[in-house]
């Protein structure tokens, strides 16, 4: 077994950003609570935001930080607009599961 | 040491996501991204994203997620019911995954050049007073026009979750 390297490689964060990326695709395509489907989104902009500021590491500037804080500032937004769809359709529907609220498929 | 505290915080973060779609219960999910913020604050540090660190634990740990359970407590969400899935779904789909993962990280090792070791304290420049400067000067338009987004969210929000009066 090799050594282990005094600071961890560059690559390892955005493997790490990668592996999350596809669990949160994982929890989107998988769960069926719309609120589930929800934190799946938010996993997926995290992951995003790891690589932003990894390759902003690695170029030595820090437009990547201001991009992800623009990231989280969207995410906030969509958060309360997300949310508050959610409480009209549960408010008209009585349900949470994705796969019930079907009027528009025909 | 950097190495450690890395590999520790990323599979800390790794076993919360992947907690986060095994779990029923949607608080159970929404505390696992609470562990997965988390971690990640303390990668941002790693990488010298002070200001980033922080704003990702008032943000994203504190704001967004207390919305989330907020939500959750308020619409008293149960465990879901399982799904009766496809069977080539069920059973190709968890292979199909670590295969995505394992072409990524394998395009990032090799094809790309090598790269160096993140050293905690090389990156300087994300403390809040370079963050800021960069802000206010070079995306200041942008900044502004998020203004406007945020007031339409919560305008669009009040919108939609008030009481109908009829």
């Amino acid at each position: 077994m090799p050594a282990l390297p005094q600071g961890a490689p560059l690559s390892w964060y955005l493997i790490l950003s990668g592996i999350l990326f596809a669990l949160g695709v994982a929890g989107f395509l998988f769960r069926r609570n719309i609120i589930t489907v929800f934190m799946s989104i938010e996993l997926m902009l995290n992951a995003v935001n790891l690589s932003f500021i990894a390759f902003s590491y690695k170029l030595g500037q820090n437009d990547g930080h201001i991009f992800s804080f623009f990231v989280m500032v969207v995410a906030a937004a969509e958060a309360a607009v997300g949310l508050a769809i959610i409480l009209t359709v549960f408010k008209n529907r009585q349900t949470l599961e994705i796969d019930e609220v079907s009027s528009l498929k025909n | 040491m950097d190495a450690i505290l890395f590999l520790i915080f990323a599979a800390f973060a790794v076993a919360c996501a992947v907690n986060l779609v095994l779990q029923k219960h949607p608080i159970s999910s929404a505390l696992s991204l609470v562990g997965v913020m988390g971690s990640l604050a303390v990668l941002y540090l790693l990488l010298g994203g002070e200001f980033i660190a922080m704003a990702q634990l008032i943000v994203y740990a504190g704001a967004i997620m207390v919305l989330f359970i907020f939500v959750i407590m308020l619409l008293n969400a149960g465990s879901e019911t399982r799904a009766k899935r496809h069977l080539w779904a069920s059973y190709a789909g968890i292979p199909m995954i670590a295969a995505m993962i394992a072409i990524a990280a394998y395009i990032v090792q090799h094809a790309l050049p090598p790269t160096e070791e993140v050293r905690f304290g090389a990156f300087q420049h994300g403390n809040a007073y370079d963050i800021g400067e960069k802000l206010f000067k070079v995306y200041v338009l942008p900044f502004e026009v998020t203004s406007i987004l945020v007031l339409v969210a919560i305008l669009g929000a009040i919108v939609l979750a008030r009481k109908e009066v009829s």
